[in-house]
């Protein structure tokens, strides 16, 4: 009975080794948050992913024939779990990983896989950064084996600070994010740059939170108002980012928000109306920024998935320069796939868009919007179904977008 | 001046709050002399079967029912479980709540996946109730207050005026001579399980949608009741509430506050080396931890609570 038993598990086992190796696909290890007070963001990426590999890569031919694949591993949001979600995933023979919720995460596996390409450079892994914005992981902390395709915090900042300097309404800012890397070089760039562009802008107020532990805001909240603040600068994201705005909109806050992530994720219905001309963003894309194909795309994403609205334009670019990287080297050696895609330039649907070489950073168009009620004109598309939408009042070009960088990159 | 009465407000309404989650557990310590870890999985499951139910049938129906339903969970979990474990000691108890904490979020795992549910105020309540000097005051949060008070009220009331509550008070301290005059003394032990897990229900109704509803809120809310059941002293109603309200208080006015650890360090005259990492922080960066500060204090200081009738 035993033996029996055994057998067939042998038999089950030996299919599935078979069925492994007969599709040959190029898989690539989500390690983002799936669990947690971030489970929804980490969700909607990996569904961004998936949908990106289907449309934009495996229904153009794949990559030389084989397909292309995003498989999650959840890492819980915390830089330890990534590791072990690293580990995991390179024993299952994974050659590429790809991640974006949080820098802490990001610096942990950088860690990681520098040392373990050191250790096994026949075994190398190379790590795609999509929404990691700590300027350190492309300057003093660079990797030949991390490329980024979000503009990180310093290039962002510059973008704000630069629409903030010809914005003589602006007096008194303050300052919130969550206590951690990113939180923390939000706050650094934003009174470094201000102080260069508008001496006059006094910074009334600075807060960092616990990331992810906040539920309530509204005592931060009564602090902004009572600071007199008539602008507030936030790198949140997800629920730390609605909640906020949600509290905001339930005191009546009248400040003006400047956000990064304001236009997905259920920010927009949390504010509704009461975000409307207050609520700004800077994106690499929204809605209402004119693409050749993506209108298509994210209509039928958000077909697809209901509850989930597409958010994430640099995951179709990635997706696809990362397919370009490995057709062009005709490889899928992770080695290879690095040398292929630094420097590349990419007609990406929201601008060309380039690779650095120097520091693996990605240059793309940047655009500031803002939260204004869906007209059918400048405001085509509303966002998450509130009736109100992202209305671009400034763009940068990839080519402005650039901030020199201390990067030594030690080459392989 | 603004400030002021805003926060206060604002940690009179999480204290309310507090208090729900709070009054349940130390009602059922005070009689069973069951430390429930799992009391916050019982808030969790509340704001879940509201969700659930407002989506079938609207959030009113909700708010009634699903208190019912999460207090018939928890009297079928005293009646199967507890009572069993009960029998090998108070270590299996502890033990028996402490696996049922992770079995229930397991369960929330697989029934409602592991992102968060939109679990929304209803359009009636969403609005500004008034408006303090500059400041909106939203609707829900004057009827988490509503709820909460109303559910003092009633509980003071149960307790104290009717015949039931008598019966629970004396089985509270001669368990022995209460079932030697016929009462039937595990049922109201059930009852008594069963109603303080409603009560956590009941705060998981109107909290879920006030805050946000995922796998993570019982474990967000866990450690801060405990801390409010002992800083209150344990078994203390009375306790509980003005516990509840200092923690609400305490939250909101140390976030609110722009003062740095070198500023409180010089109150007492003690100069902190500049630049240092503790020197940085400010109260607001600590106004998580405080309140943990706090239960430290009390249990070196005054270990039975505020309010608490017994030394343990």
């Amino acid at each position: 009975m035993k033996n029996t038993l055994l057998q067939r598990l042998a038999l089950v086992a030996g299919t599935l080794l078979i069925g492994g190796s007969a599709f040959a696909q190029v898989k690539i290890a989500y390690i983002d948050p799936l669990s947690g007070p971030f489970a929804n963001v980490g969700e909607a990426g990996l569904k961004g992913f998936k949908e990106a590999a289907d449309i934009l890569v495996n229904q153009k031919g794949g990559i030389m024939g084989q397909k292309l694949e995003f498989v999650g591993f959840d890492n819980k949001g915390s830089p330890q779990e990534s590791q072990i979600q690293l580990k995991a995933a390179i024993d299952q023979g994974f050659r590429f990983i790809t991640q974006g919720n949080g820098s802490g995460a990001a610096h942990s596996l950088i860690d990681a896989v520098n040392k373990w390409n050191a250790r096994n450079p026949d075994k190398t892994v190379l790590f795609f950064n999509y929404a990691a914005v700590d300027p350190t992981l492309t300057n003093e902390q660079c990797s030949f084996w991390h490329f980024r395709f979000d503009a990180n915090t310093e290039m962002k900042m510059e973008a704000i600070t630069n629409f903030m300097e010809k914005d003589k309404k602006i007096k008194k800012v303050f300052i919130i994010g969550q206590d951690y890397a990113h939180g923390h070089q939000v706050a650094k760039y934003t009174k470094e740059m201000l102080a260069k562009k508008r001496p006059d802008v006094k910074i009334v107020g600075e807060d960092l939170h616990p990331i992810g532990r906040v539920k309530d805001f509204a005592p931060y909240i009564a602090k902004i108002k009572a600071s007199g603040a008539d602008t507030v600068m936030t790198g949140n994201w997800g629920n730390d980012l609605s909640l906020l705005v949600k509290a905001a909109k339930d005191a009546g806050l009248k400040a003006r928000f400047f956000t990064y992530y304001a236009g997905g994720l259920g920010t927009p219905q949390a504010m509704g109306a009461s975000g409307e001309d207050k609520v700004l963003q800077l994106t690499e894309w929204h809605s209402n920024v004119p693409t050749k194909s993506t209108e298509k795309f994210e209509a039928d994403f958000n077909k697809k998935y209901p509850g989930i609205y597409f958010y994430y334009m640099r995951v179709n670019t990635m997706t696809e320069m990362v397919a370009k990287a490995m057709n062009t080297a005709k490889s899928t050696d992770p080695k290879a796939v690095a040398l292929a895609l630094e420097d590349m330039r990419f007609p990406a649907e929201n601008g060309e868009v380039w690779m650095r070489k120097s520091d693996h950073q990605l240059m793309q168009p940047l655009f500031i919007s803002v939260f204004s009620k869906k007209d059918g004109k400048a405001v085509k598309h509303d966002s998450e179904g509130t009736g109100f939408g992202w209305k671009t009042l400034a763009s940068v070009s990839q080519r402005d977008s650039q901030m020199p960088t201390s990067c030594i990159m030690e080459r392989p | 001046m603004e400030f002021v009465v805003i926060s206060l407000l604002n940690g009179i309404t999480y204290g309310l709050l507090l208090f729900m989650l709070s009054s349940g557990l130390t009602l059922i310590f005070s009689m069973m002399g069951i430390l429930n870890f799992a009391h916050a999985s019982f808030y969790m499951l509340g704001a879940y079967f509201a969700y659930q139910i407002s989506a079938w049938l609207g959030f009113w129906p909700g708010l009634l029912v699903a208190p019912l339903l999460v207090g018939a969970v928890g009297a079928v979990v005293e009646r199967y479980g507890l009572r069993r474990a009960h029998r090998f000691g108070h270590v299996a108890e502890l033990l028996f709540t402490f696996g049922l904490a992770f079995l229930v979020e397991e369960v929330v795992h697989l029934v409602w996946g592991t992102s968060s549910v939109d679990y929304k105020i209803p359009a009636e309540l969403d609005g500004t109730l008034f408006t303090l000097f500059s400041t909106d005051f939203p609707i829900y949060k004057g009827f988490m207050m509503l709820i909460s008070v109303g559910m003092l009220v009633a509980l003071y009331a149960l307790l104290t005026r009717t015949r039931i509550g008598l019966i629970i008070q004396a089985a509270l301290t001669k368990p022995d001579m209460v079932e030697a005059l016929g009462h039937n003394v595990p049922r109201i032990f059930m009852l008594v399980f069963g109603g303080g897990t409603a009560l956590a229900g009941l705060a998981g109704v109107i909290g879920g949608n006030a805050f946000i509803t995922e796998p993570g809120m019982a474990a967000a809310v866990g450690s801060i009741v405990f801390v409010v059941v002992v800083v209150g002293g344990l078994g203390s109603l009375g306790g509980a509430f003005v516990a509840s309200l200092l923690i609400g208080c305490i939250q909101t006015f140390s976030i609110g506050l722009t003062i740095s650890v070198t500023d409180v360090f010089a109150l007492i005259g003690v100069t902190l080396p500049a630049g240092s990492q503790v020197a940085r922080l400010t109260i607001t960066q600590l106004a998580p931890v405080l309140p943990y500060m706090l239960m430290v204090a009390i249990l070196i200081f005054r270990p039975r609570g505020l309010m608490g009738a017994r030394e343990s």
